[in-house]
């Protein structure tokens, strides 16, 4: 492990053990993090990024397990520890997080420096005066005035809240924050601002970031690195300004098109037919096939590898090396693309038994 | 150039804050939230129309209005020539509300959990006694379901909100304000809550039953970047007012308002390549509150052009090029590269 690694992931497998079955969350992901970058995961929702959020806080929520692989967070190994030398050993020190819709995290019955506070005193015993400057110093950080320490949270706008909580994340000097959409719920002229901040931060501070969306737009201006992921995989995963130039992946070729440009009149917007699979039952050989346009044959047999292609990871048939495999033929199955219903048929055993369950209502009502 | 659909002249709303026992008992001076505040635009038969600004400055409560949810504290609205600020009754009202639908922003709220997709598509069918027998009023929802592309229909007929996804959600949100045919249907945020991908198919569906439905679009967004596919026509709202509007790649090319300006700027970039920097946004600060509009531009406190008479006199609206006005005392006199800003 090169020196300057805070994160590597290592064939990471997160799984829910549910009573439908096991949801395989997130499978087989691996990447590496070095300090002071910045990685973006993007995918759509249930893909898995925030499982993957989760698991390298050491707090998957039961059902939620991660079943094996390993992440080495600064020299810990993460998936090692338990629920106590998580939350003493790594969780504010050395890794924390901004989770989805911030604004509504602070309690609004005490004020935001009562909430600030919190990990200085049980971390570091930092109480009074002490722990007041601190927290002040950081305000001021994030760009904003020392005196919100004694607001209350109802008194400040959404951008003010979302940066409280980006300061209170940055109070105990960690070497990686992970932020969870961060700014989804904001106006545009405010996320801008954050985001020129967080930009600012990552290199004042040389931390590294992990930033989590759906809208790779936002991505584009704060990630070094890209993770795509798909229904629990990575699909793709490499520089960012490579990927954006040049997407390897039929999956994120469609992401990528599905933003709208302010500056060309167009007349369609790109989007991927289909909803993600159901993690209980994924479809066989690649997961993405059923909406994938360039689908193949042997898609639906044989589970792709990951190929490296021009320094960047793409789990995609098209780049294999055995040549009978990259020129499959074209698939005899209907896709997404002509058939919105057959890539639904991939909902597995339980939506086909509520379904029944209908049928019985329904002639009873009769 | 064709007469329009819809004209809305003057249209304000103001709000008046509800106030304490102990602030009436104070003859405390009542506060006054200019939600709207004087608004004049125009809206042409299947010519969408979108509508952008921060939160809080008013976009919905014009989209309200419209409806006829809130009473405009002044100004006229006009439908075909028909002036609807003027319906009183119930029953004129509710021939109104079938010429004109609404779509909400939430569609995860916006369906009873409890009630199947049927119940829901058929309540608006109920309301207004459309369709005699249970045959005829399937046949309608079928229709309407196939508009939406959620085929085959049958298929989810039985189902409940929570068996769908987000993008079905809304489209069963978008069957139901379609199931009556409507002329004109006012989009609040219909896309926002939904991941970029499946967002592209809902907009390229509603755009589809433009010609299909001889439908009409009041697009409310905060997102300026979907503006140009999906509509003709844009204004900009800062603060209650209309600072700037015109036709769509117009005011996208060519920006006159400040506002308008750093809005653009603000849109985040998909090139990595373009953006390697920060961001320098010509505009600081966060919108002011309602109650408390400033004087002359209501914009010159955030300007970076900001002059004396910004402060003291407020714009006329000023024409930049054929239908496109902004309000700005120097509109059309500032330059705007959006490659240079960023």
């Amino acid at each position: 492990m090169a020196d300057n690694t805070v994160l590597k992931v290592d064939e990471l497998c997160t799984h829910y053990l549910t009573s439908d079955g096991e949801v395989k969350a997130l499978d087989d992901a691996s990447f590496e993090l070095e300090r002071g970058k910045s990685i973006g995961v993007a995918g759509e929702s249930g893909c898995g990024k925030s499982t993957l959020a989760f698991s390298l806080l050491n707090q998957v929520q039961p059902p939620g397990q991660i079943m094996s692989g390993s992440i080495n967070l600064d020299g810990i190994e993460v998936t090692e520890l338990s629920e106590k030398e998580a939350r003493k050993k790594i969780r504010w020190k050395k890794i924390s997080m901004v989770f989805q819709g911030a604004m509504e995290i602070m309690t609004p019955v005490y004020t935001v420096g009562h909430q600030m506070v919190e990990p200085l005193k049980y971390h570091k015993g930092i109480e009074g005066e002490e722990a007041r400057n601190i927290c002040e110093r950081y305000l001021e950080l994030v760009n904003l005035d020392g005196s919100i320490f004694d607001r209350y949270p109802h008194e400040l706008s959404g951008g003010q809240k979302q940066r409280v909580v980006i300061a209170t994340a940055l109070l105990l000097e960690p070497n990686m924050v992970i932020l969870d959409e961060p700014t989804t719920a904001l106006d545009v002229v405010v996320e801008a601002r954050i985001m020129n901040d967080l930009k600012r931060l990552k290199k004042e501070l040389d931390i590294s970031m992990m930033f989590i969306t759906h809208d790779l737009s936002i991505l584009a201006e704060v990630s070094d690195d890209l993770a795509i992921m798909y229904a629990g995989w990575i699909v793709e995963h490499g520089s960012a300004s490579k990927i954006y130039s040049d997407p390897k992946h039929p999956y994120t070729e469609k992401l990528m098109a599905a933003i709208p440009d302010i500056r060309t009149d167009i007349d369609r917007l790109e989007y991927i037919p289909g909803v993600p699979p159901n993690l209980v039952n994924p479809p066989s050989g690649c997961r993405f096939h059923p909406r994938c346009h360039k689908a193949m044959e042997v898609c639906r047999e044989m589970e792709p590898k990951v190929h490296e292609v021009d320094g960047v990871r793409v789990k995609c048939h098209l780049y294999s090396e055995d040549e009978s495999i990259a020129e499959s033929e074209e698939a005899s199955y209907e896709t997404a693309y002509e058939d919105e219903a057959a890539a639904e048929t991939y909902e597995g055993e339980k939506g086909k038994e509520t379904e029944d369950v209908f049928e019985e209502e329904t002639e009873m009502e009769a | 150039m064709a007469k329009p659909l819809f004209r809305a002249r003057n249209l304000t709303k103001h709000f008046e804050v509800t106030q304490g026992l102990m602030q009436k008992l104070r003859r405390k001076e009542r506060q006054i939230v200019r939600a709207v505040d004087g608004i004049d635009f125009d809206i042409y038969w299947k010519r969408n129309f979108s509508i952008v600004g921060e939160s809080g400055c008013g976009k919905t409560t014009v989209g309200k209005l419209m409806m006829r949810l809130l009473d405009p504290t002044d100004g006229k609205m006009y439908m075909k020539d028909k002036d609807i600020t003027e319906l009183k009754s119930r029953e004129e009202l509710k021939a109104y509300r079938r010429q004109t639908q609404i779509i909400y922003q939430d569609p995860f709220s916006a369906l009873d959990p409890r009630d199947r997709i049927r119940t829901i598509l058929e309540e608006p069918l109920r309301i207004h006694n459309l369709g005699d027998t249970r045959e005829e009023r399937t046949d309608m929802v079928h229709e309407a379901l196939e508009e939406v592309r959620l085929t085959p229909p049958e298929k989810f007929l039985r189902r409940y909100p929570h068996m769908l996804s987000g993008g079905q959600k809304q489209r069963v949100s978008l069957a139901r304000a379609m199931i009556l045919n409507p002329d004109f249907v006012v989009a609040d945020e219909p896309v926002s809550m939904l991941d970029v991908s499946v967002r592209a198919e809902v907009l390229n569906l509603m755009k589809d039953l433009i010609d299909e439905e001889d439908v009409t679009y009041f697009y409310i967004t905060h997102d300026i970047s979907t503006t140009r596919f999906f509509t003709d026509y844009i204004g900009v709202m800062y603060l209650g007012d209309m600072v700037e509007k015109g036709r769509v790649s117009d005011v996208l090319d060519n920006p006159a308002h400040p506002y308008t300006q750093a809005l653009l700027v603000a849109v985040p970039e998909p090139d990595p390549d373009r953006v390697r920097g920060m961001k320098q946004l010509p505009i600081s600060g966060e919108i002011p509150s309602g109650t408390d509009v400033p004087s002359g531009c209501r914009f010159h406190p955030r300007c970076p052009h900001a002059k004396d008479i910004c402060s003291e006199k407020e714009p006329e609206e000023r024409e930049v090029e054929d239908e496109h006005t902004a309000k700005c005392h120097f509109a059309g006199e500032i330059d705007f590269d959006l490659d240079v800003a960023k």
